[in-house]
């Protein structure tokens, strides 16, 4: 498949392997780099990259995916709304067993509720075009990769006029928490491998904060293992060389400086910052997105009131800390014991990938 | 968030088009790009049913040929 | 009314045809007998007296399983044929040979009988190509909104050579991992036929029974150790279960695992992992490293086996684990399946 399987060549792979490692070797410690994305978190995973690097550099997961981020009572208003009866819940698979106080999408779908899972926004126009006495609401989550294609949908269903279609916002702004991430004196990251596809919209310019204000190395970097060693190879000279720390694109196939001004300017249309709750992190100024005014009628929030239940914390859940690589998997009082993917109470477990879920498979003897 | 993948332009129908990888084909939006000039032949990255950029062959072709003539000098 | 009026296409299925009366006694004689016919069959008794296949060389091998899929047809196949060939599987991969099949149908009021001829179509097609008959059956209707239009119970006796040995404990370190062919199109059909998600592909079940490319390696090898179709939960979850709480891991490799290109294109626009997808078709025979060989090149030869591969070996490693040497040259755990494979944006 092009474009994807040149990127995968093994014998590419261990030559930069090599090739960081050489340069590793005048390092005194090791490094640690932190990837914000959950689709990167699977793709080391998957390529099995994190152990290829342990010797020297350190990979560390931070909150990059949905199912990390999303708090508690987001996902109360999605359950609430799922037990109405004239509502068709339209969603990602990823939603499903993110946990709200007391349930989930997934124990809601099996008691009876009607939920919809999709791969494309659009298919949800579809859902409500053709059941005009349901309520649709399509839980829009994710970075600003899926924040315009939502933007888009909504101006979709304004010129189908439609009345039954909802949006329930949740999305969340990359460049705002990375600042929170770095602020914080806990924290040492020697460099960030950034979201490609989030870049591919917002472009390189958000990141130089980082760079600038905090010395901090960024690469945006692709998805394939070899955009992954290559972006730890450019993050490695950056910080051997010693010079100023920049932002570089490695992920130069699909990532432009400016990013996409269309897709920037549809976004900017239809939402507006907001300050938002990270699931771990806590609030975060202008670190979310809501509709604006403009596009109220089809702000299900707005649109559609329903109880929600008291949202509820766990309280003895460390996912925060442990999203922002200040503790492991093993400091969790919940841990293996209460907390495991058949049943999970934070995030990290949810994601078969997350950092406690990981932990599980790897280390478990 | 970021799942998405290179995908071929195989038809063009103004807005929409539709996109192919190793023969699964669907019909993508393309209000992402609408500002873009795509023709057939063209890869898109394709996420969600939406084209978010489109995909600079030529930078890619270039970048991996750089990157393979570094790591001979291994 | 003629029987054949009974029964033509386009008329739905009541809970009369499940009463016990003449009705149901004509539409399993119009729809099943008349498609499964053999002299057990036709018999239409309570029960099916079978002469005994047995002698002192054989066991009696006898299984049963249930089939509930959703959407009933799908690129490929059908529910008929995969519950005939799920049952006759289940009964190859212990080293029989399948004999007799008994179905049982519980059909959701309202079901157009010309689904249900279709059904029983590609079961009476399946069974007699694989040289199994369908002796006994049973039919029940249900109030509309108790089942899904129809679930089938297939229930199997074959026989099996006493001398075999097969099973986990035969399993030793340095066994080789074998499959049959590109895996994970069973799992994708079923989606595509589901209509979720617009992907137009050319994928199709590879729902076919297994016996005989079965028997062809257990008759010319001694080296087989242990067999196990994959179906719910992937190659994955397989693997998993043969080394479970044993002593020994199994290791696979990225490079040598068969997937169709439409396989992998469909599972990396979706997000899903073909590891975890389900496979009708399929056989993971662990064979002892001096057998692998021959056992590759036979399976090689039946048109269900033209792309066999050997795609990994048990270790002293790992005990319990399974782990996969990627293509860069990590290695990643393969776990188990929990819950259902979803499409993902993340």
């Amino acid at each position: 498949m092009r474009y994807m399987d040149e990127y995968r060549n093994p014998e590419l792979g261990r030559k930069l392997l090599g090739k960081i490692e050489e340069t590793l070797r005048k390092f005194p410690t090791k490094i640690a780099v932190m990837e914000v994305c959950g689709t990167h978190t699977m793709s080391i995973a998957r390529a099995g990259i994190g152990r290829l690097l342990a010797g020297k550099v350190g990979l560390l997961s931070g909150p990059g995916c949905p199912v990390c981020v999303t708090p508690n009572d987001y996902m109360d208003r999605a359950v609430a709304w799922a037990r109405c009866k004239d509502v068709i819940i339209a969603t990602f698979g990823d939603m499903m067993k993110v946990p709200g106080s007391t349930s989930n999408l997934y124990r809601e779908k099996v008691a009876g509720a009607q939920i919809a899972i999709v791969y494309s926004p659009l298919e949800a126009i579809g859902i409500a075009e053709a059941c005009p006495s349901r309520k649709v609401i399509f839980l829009a989550i994710g970075f600003e990769t899926t924040a315009p294609t939502i933007a888009a949908t909504i101006k979709c269903a304004r010129e189908k006029n439609l009345k039954n279609f909802f949006i329930h916002c949740g999305h969340k702004l990359v460049p705002p928490a990375m600042r929170a991430l770095v602020n914080d004196p806990e924290l040492r990251i020697d460099g960030f491998i950034c979201p490609g596809h989030v870049s591919a919209i917002i472009g390189s310019h958000p990141y130089e904060f980082i760079a600038r204000e905090y010395y901090i190395p960024c690469v945006i970097t692709g998805f394939e293992p070899l955009d992954i060693l290559e972006a730890v190879w450019m993050i490695v000279n950056q910080i051997s060389r010693g010079n100023h720390a920049t932002v570089e694109i490695q992920y130069t196939r699909a990532v432009k400086p400016a990013g996409n001004p269309n897709a920037l300017s549809l976004m900017n249309e239809v939402f507006e910052p907001v300050d938002s709750i990270w699931r771990g992190l806590g609030t975060i100024p202008e670190s979310g997105l809501i509709i604006q005014e403009s596009y109220a009628d089809f702000d299900a929030v707005k649109r559609m009131p329903v109880a929600v239940e008291e949202t509820r914390e766990h309280p003895a859940c460390i996912c925060g800390m442990i999203l922002r690589g200040v503790r492991l998997p093993v400091d969790c009082p919940l841990f293996r014991t209460m907390c495991n993917p058949e049943n999970p109470i934070g995030p990290c477990m949810v994601s078969s990938e997350g950092a406690c879920a990981a932990y599980l498979k790897y280390e478990n003897r | 968030m970021c799942l998405a993948v290179p995908m071929k332009i195989v038809k063009l129908t103004g807005t929409d088009a539709v996109v192919e990888l190793g023969g699964v084909q669907r019909h993508i939006n393309l209000a992402l790009l609408s500002d873009s000039e795509l023709k057939i032949g063209d890869y898109v990255i394709v996420h969600a049913g939406f084209a978010i950029q489109k995909l600079d062959n030529a930078d890619a072709e270039e970048r991996l040929k750089l990157l393979q003539e570094m790591l001979e000098l291994l | 009314m003629g029987e054949a009026e009974i029964i033509k296409s386009g008329n739905q299925i009541t809970l009369a045809h499940g009463s016990g009366g003449r009705l149901m006694h004509n539409l399993i004689r119009e729809l099943f007998v008349k498609r499964f016919s053999n002299k057990f069959l036709d018999r239409m008794s309570d029960s099916a007296v079978l002469a005994n296949p047995l002698n002192d060389e054989y066991d009696l091998c006898f299984t049963t399983d249930s089939y509930v899929v959703d959407p009933l047809f799908f690129p490929g196949g059908n529910i008929g044929s995969l519950a005939v060939c799920g049952t006759i599987n289940d009964m190859a991969v212990e080293g029989a040979t399948p004999l007799f099949l008994s179905c049982g149908f519980i059909i959701e009021e309202g079901l157009d009988i010309h689904i249900l001829e279709e059904i029983a179509d590609a079961m009476a097609k399946t069974a007699r190509e694989a040289g199994v008959n369908i002796v006994t059956g049973d039919l029940k209707v249900v109030e509309k909104g108790h089942a899904d239009k129809v679930f089938i119970n297939t229930s199997g006796v074959g026989r099996r050579p006493k001398r075999l040995k097969l099973g986990v404990e035969f399993i030793r370190a340095g066994d080789k991992v074998l499959i049959n062919g590109a895996f994970g199109e069973h799992g994708i059909a079923v989606l595509s036929a589901r209509g979720n998600f617009e992907l137009n592909m050319d994928i199709h079940s590879d729902c076919a029974p297994l016996h005989g490319i079965i028997a062809e390696i257990l008759s010319a090898s001694d080296g087989i150790h242990f067999m196990r179709d994959p179906t719910r939960g992937g190659i994955a979850t397989t693997l998993n279960e043969i080394v479970a709480g044993t002593s020994s891991g199994i290791t696979i490799d990225e490079a040598s695992l068969p997937l169709k290109e439409e396989t992998r294109a469909a599972c990396e626009i979706l997000g899903f992992d073909p590891l975890y997808l389900a496979n009708e078709g399929k056989v993971i025979i662990v064979a002892s490293e001096s057998g692998a060989e021959k056992i590759l090149d036979i399976m090689r030869r039946n048109p269900l086996g033209k792309d066999s591969r050997i795609i990994g070996k048990v270790t002293p490693e790992h005990a319990g684990k399974v782990v996969m040497k990627t293509l860069l040259g990590g290695h990643r755990i393969i776990d188990m399946l929990t819950g259902e494979q979803l499409p993902r944006i993340c």
